[in-house]
């Protein structure tokens, strides 16, 4: 489908570094232009005055609702995480909203790049990354108990292990994938429904009536939905990266 | 039965998966409705085990949209 296609944009077809293509396209445009929101977003709100205006609540609202998801699922350690999950949040947060723009009617088509694995695949990785980094780095070799859950029947101790690690090693992928298929999904059911809208309306009168106006009034429907999901994935990307570090921090 | 035709069907029946995943969700937030509105003051505090449920419950259904997506324009 056309708005899930990437397009080099200004003439960098060919633009290369040791073979591979880093063409500047429409996805990168768009994290771009999510990246430049998000900065606007926090300039006005970090005035840190006492009396917060309306702006700077908003800035704070967000940044007090990820310290919280830290605090209450990683202890009082999770502070230090705030950073890069707040950063995580917004930016899918804003990806995802800006990618439901109805920009189209003035000729400019927004992209979402949420809804492609590779973008996804590489926010999922860091997640990763940094769950192995700080297990690693400050459990050392003990982080491997982090496959024998407490309790466990000794001639259980393989089998739990290769399930456990099988269970670890699938995180990247249910993390990336869950994201992608979201805003995939969303983006398809409704560019089908405008299908219909548009087929029926084609086919005459008495069609686009009955088929046509339903098939619209179920798409305000479900973009407000979308809406919804854009924020539900964030969240939950958020609250799974923090439960994952969470593994790392504290063992079980 | 022909190959194209047996890719159809099989997306199809992947997509009886997303329905299934429907059912979970629902269940998921069903029983949370259910038990907060019998202790409205433990409810707040569950809210993230809410989403870890709706998020694996949702999983599984989206894995089942993969599936058929796969079947169609990849396979």
């Amino acid at each position: 489908m056309h708005q899930f296609a990437i397009e080099p944009l200004f003439g960098t077809d060919h633009l290369a570094i040791g073979g591979y293509n880093i063409a500047f396209t429409n996805s990168a445009l768009w994290m771009v232009a999510t990246v430049v929101v998000l900065w606007i977003f926090m300039l006005g709100g970090m005035k840190r005055e006492l009396v917060p205006g309306r702006w700077q609540a908003a800035v704070e609202t967000m940044t007090g609702f990820i310290s919280n998801l830290l605090t209450a699922n990683v202890g009082p350690e999770g502070k230090r995480y705030v950073p890069y999950v707040f950063s995580l949040f917004m930016f899918i947060l804003l990806a995802n909203l800006l990618g439901l723009l109805p920009l189209g009617l003035v000729g400019l088509h927004p992209f979402t790049f949420t809804s492609h694995f590779t973008a996804t695949g590489v926010l999922a990785i860091m997640s990763f990354a940094i769950v192995l980094i700080v297990g690693f780095y400050k459990h050392k070799l003990h982080f491997f108990s982090l496959f024998v859950p407490h309790g466990t029947p000794v001639p259980m101790i393989p089998f739990i292990f290769l399930i456990e690690l099988v269970s670890f090693m699938v995180r990247p992928f249910s993390l990336g994938l869950r994201l992608f298929v979201a805003m995939t999904a969303g983006h398809v059911l409704l560019k089908v429904l405008a299908g219909f809208v548009i087929n029926s309306t084609n086919a005459g009168a008495g069609f686009g009536l009955t088929v046509g106006l339903s098939s619209f009034a179920l798409m305000i429907g479900i973009s407000a939905l979308e809406m919804l999901v854009a924020v539900i994935q964030a969240y939950v990307f958020a609250l799974l990266t923090s439960l994952y570090i969470n593994d790392a921090v504290n063992l079980h | 039965m022909d190959a194209e035709a047996a890719k159809l069907i099989g997306a199809g029946l992947a997509a009886i998966g997303a329905g299934m995943a429907a059912l979970g969700v629902g269940n998921v937030f069903g029983s949370f409705l259910e038990s907060a509105l019998r202790n409205p003051s433990a409810a707040d505090g569950q809210q993230g085990r809410l989403f870890i449920g709706f998020a694996a419950a949702e999983l599984l259904g989206l894995l089942a949209f993969v599936v058929s997506m796969i079947l169609i324009f990849v396979a």
